[in-house]
C-alpha cells in the first residue's frame, strides 16, 4: 500500500471517528450509527481512489451517510426527523469520540471485539480490513462486531465518560486495546508488513487523541511517549531484506532522535503528576535505551531499577523475564540464568518464545552450545512472525 | 433499565462465613443491610434463596419428566439470591455489583423488555 493510501486511511479516519461519534451522539444508537458509517466509508474506499479526495471529505461522509440513513431508517420516525435536523460540521464535541472509545472498550465486551470495534469503529477500518491486519476470516470478524453492537444495545451498555471513580480503571481498559493494537503492529504474530504499519499507526493516533482530551491523565501521556519511543526506532529494527536487527546491532543513527527527544518531553510531562503507573515506567525503560548512544553505553543499573518499580505497581511473569535480561549486563549471566530457571516453571512463560530465545542466549554465554540450540528449536517452534523465525532458525545453522 | 443481579456463592465463602462468630456475622449481615437501604431507590425486589440442599429440579425428557435431587447446574459456584433493580444503564448496574459487601460473584442481566 502506498503513501496514497495512506493518507486516505488517515483522512477516513479522521473524520469518520467523528461522524460517527456525532450520529451516536445524535441518534442515541449505537449500532444504527455505527452501520451509516460503515456504509459511508465502505463508499470512501470504492471511489476516492478513483475521483480523488473530495474538498470536504467530513461534508462528502457526512452526506453520503445521511442520505443512507434517510434511506434506510425510512420506518422509524424518530431517526428520520433527528437525521433531518443534523448539520454538518456538527457543533464541536470533543469529548464525543471519547465516549465512543469508551462504549467501544467497555469491561463489559471480550477483548477480541473491544479490538475489533475500536479500530472499525474510531479508525474507520473495513471489516476486511480489519481481518487482513489480524490474518482471522472477514465471518469472524464480522461475527464479533455484530455481537458486540448487540450487547451494546441489549445490555445497555452507555455512551458516556466514566465518572471520576470508575475513570483509572475504564482508562487502563482502553490504554490495554490501544497498546495492544500497537503491539500486534510492531512486533506482529502473525506476518503481514504493510498491515503491521497501519496498526502500529492507528494506535500512535488513538494514544495522542487520548493524551490530548485526557491531559491529566499521566498513564495516556505514558502510553504514547513508549509507542513514540518504539515508532522512532522502528526503521533501524529491520536491514534491506526485512530480517530483524536486534537491538546491540541495530545503527542507532537511523534512529529518529528528534522523536526520542519529544517522547523524552512527554514523559517530564507526564512525571510532574507524580502518578507513576505501568506505561510511564514501560516508557521510562525504553527512554534509557532510546537515549544511550551506544549499546555499550546502555545504563543497566537504571533500567533494572525501573522492572523493579514496574514490578511493584504491574507484576507480571513477561516484566520479570525482561529484568531477567538486563540483569545479565549488570550482573552476569549467572544471576540471570537463575532469574530465568524460576520463571521457566511457570507454565504461560514456557510458552513464550522469547524466554526460550533469552534461555539460548545465556546457555551459549555459559558455554553449553548443545543446550542453547535446544532452547533456539523451541523458540522457533513457539513462534509465528516470519522474521522472529528467520532469527532463531539463523542462529540455529550457525551455530 | 431493568437488571437482575444474581447472587452467588463459592465452597470458600461459605467455610468464611461458617468460621465466623456470632458478633462478626452480625457486623456482615449489617453491611448488606447498609447496601439495601443505600440502594432502596433502585431495588424493585429482591429475594434471598435456601441452601442448595433445598433445590429440585425437573427436566423434560422424551415426552416425560425427570425429577433430580439439587440445582440444575453440577458447580461450585451456587446461585443465593437475586435482586431486580431499575437503574439508567449497564455502568450504574455495575457499581451497583461492585459495592455488594457478601458473597464474591454478581452476575448482571438486563431484563427483557
Amino acid at each position: 500500500m502506498d503513501r496514497s493510501h495512506d493518507e486516505l486511511a488517515r483522512v477516513v479516519r479522521e473524520h469518520a471517528g467523528r461522524l460517527t461519534a456525532s450520529l451516536v451522539h445524535l441518534l442515541g444508537d449505537f449500532s444504527a450509527a455505527e452501520d451509516l458509517v460503515q456504509d459511508a466509508i465502505e463508499t470512501a474506499l470504492r471511489r476516492w481512489p478513483v475521483e480523488g479526495i473530495p474538498d470536504r471529505p467530513d461534508a462528502w461522509l457526512f452526506t453520503v451517510a445521511r442520505n443512507r440513513g434517510l434511506d434506510v431508517l425510512r420506518r422509524q420516525t424518530r431517526y428520520r426527523e433527528k437525521l433531518t435536523q443534523l448539520q454538518w460540521p456538527s457543533p464541536a464535541e470533543p469529548d464525543d469520540r471519547l465516549r465512543l472509545l469508551f462504549t467501544c472498550c467497555h469491561p463489559a465486551l471480550p477483548r477480541q471485539a473491544q479490538v475489533a470495534l475500536t479500530l472499525r469503529t474510531i479508525c474507520g477500518l473495513t471489516t476486511a480490513q480489519i481481518a487482513a491486519a489480524f490474518l482471522v476470516p472477514e465471518t469472524t470478524v464480522a461475527q464479533r462486531i455484530t455481537r458486540a453492537k448487540r450487547k451494546i444495545t441489549d445490555a445497555g451498555i452507555p455512551y458516556r465518560i466514566p465518572s471520576d471513580a470508575e475513570l483509572p480503571e475504564r482508562l487502563a481498559e482502553v490504554l490495554t486495546v490501544v497498546y495492544l493494537l500497537h503491539n500486534e503492529g510492531y512486533l506482529s504474530s502473525t506476518g503481514d508488513g504493510v498491515w503491521s504499519r497501519r496498526l502500529a499507526g492507528d494506535a500512535e493516533w488513538l494514544a495522542s487523541s487520548l493524551a490530548w482530551t485526557l491531559p491529566r491523565e499521566p498513564e495516556a501521556l505514558g502510553l504514547l511517549a513508549l509507542i513514540r519511543l518504539h515508532q522512532a526506532r522502528a526503521a533501524a529494527r529491520f536491514d534491506a531484506d526485512g530480517h530483524i536487527v536486534l537491538l546491540p546491532h541495530q545503527d542507532r543513527s537511523r534512529w529518529d532522535h528528534d522523536a526520542i527527544a519529544e517522547a523524552g518531553r512527554l514523559l517530564a510531562r507526564a512525571a510532574t503528576h507524580h502518578r507513576p503507573g505501568p506505561y510511564q515506567l514501560q516508557a521510562a525503560i525504553v527512554a534509557c535505551h532510546a537515549e544511550s548512544p551506544r549499546w555499550e553505553d546502555t545504563d543497566w543499573a537504571q533500567i533494572v531499577v525501573l522492572y523493579d518499580m514496574l514490578l511493584a505497581v504491574a507484576p507480571s511473569p513477561v516484566t520479570r523475564l525482561n529484568r531477567a535480561i538486563a540483569l545479565r549486563y549488570l550482573a552476569g549471566p549467572q544471576a540471570a540464568m537463575r532469574e530465568l530457571d524460576d520463571l521457566a516453571a511457570d507454565a504461560v512463560l514456557d510458552r513464550y518464545p522469547l524466554l526460550h530465545a533469552t534461555r539460548a542466549e545465556l546457555l551459549r554465554a555459559l558455554g553449553s552450545p548443545e543446550e542453547a540450540r535446544e532452547a533456539d528449536r523451541r523458540a522457533l517452534d513457539l513462534t509465528a512472525n516470519p522474521a522472529q523465525r528467520a532469527v532463531l532458525s539463523e542462529r540455529i545453522s550457525w551455530t | 433499565m431493568k437488571y437482575v443481579l444474581m447472587f452467588a456463592e463459592t465452597p470458600q465463602y461459605a467455610e468464611d462465613l461458617a468460621a465466623m462468630d456470632d458478633a462478626q456475622r452480625q457486623a456482615a449481615y449489617d453491611e448488606v443491610g447498609r447496601w439495601f437501604a443505600d440502594n432502596a431507590a433502585r431495588i424493585i425486589h429482591h429475594a434471598h434463596l435456601q441452601g442448595p440442599h433445598t433445590a429440585t429440579t425437573v427436566r423434560r425428557v422424551d415426552g416425560g419428566h425427570e425429577v433430580t435431587d439439587g440445582p440444575f447446574v453440577e458447580g461450585k459456584e451456587i446461585v443465593v439470591g437475586f435482586v431486580e433493580v431499575e437503574v439508567a444503564d449497564l455502568d450504574e448496574a455495575l457499581a451497583m455489583a461492585r459495592s455488594w459487601p457478601a458473597c464474591p460473584i454478581v452476575e448482571l442481566r438486563p431484563v427483557s423488555p
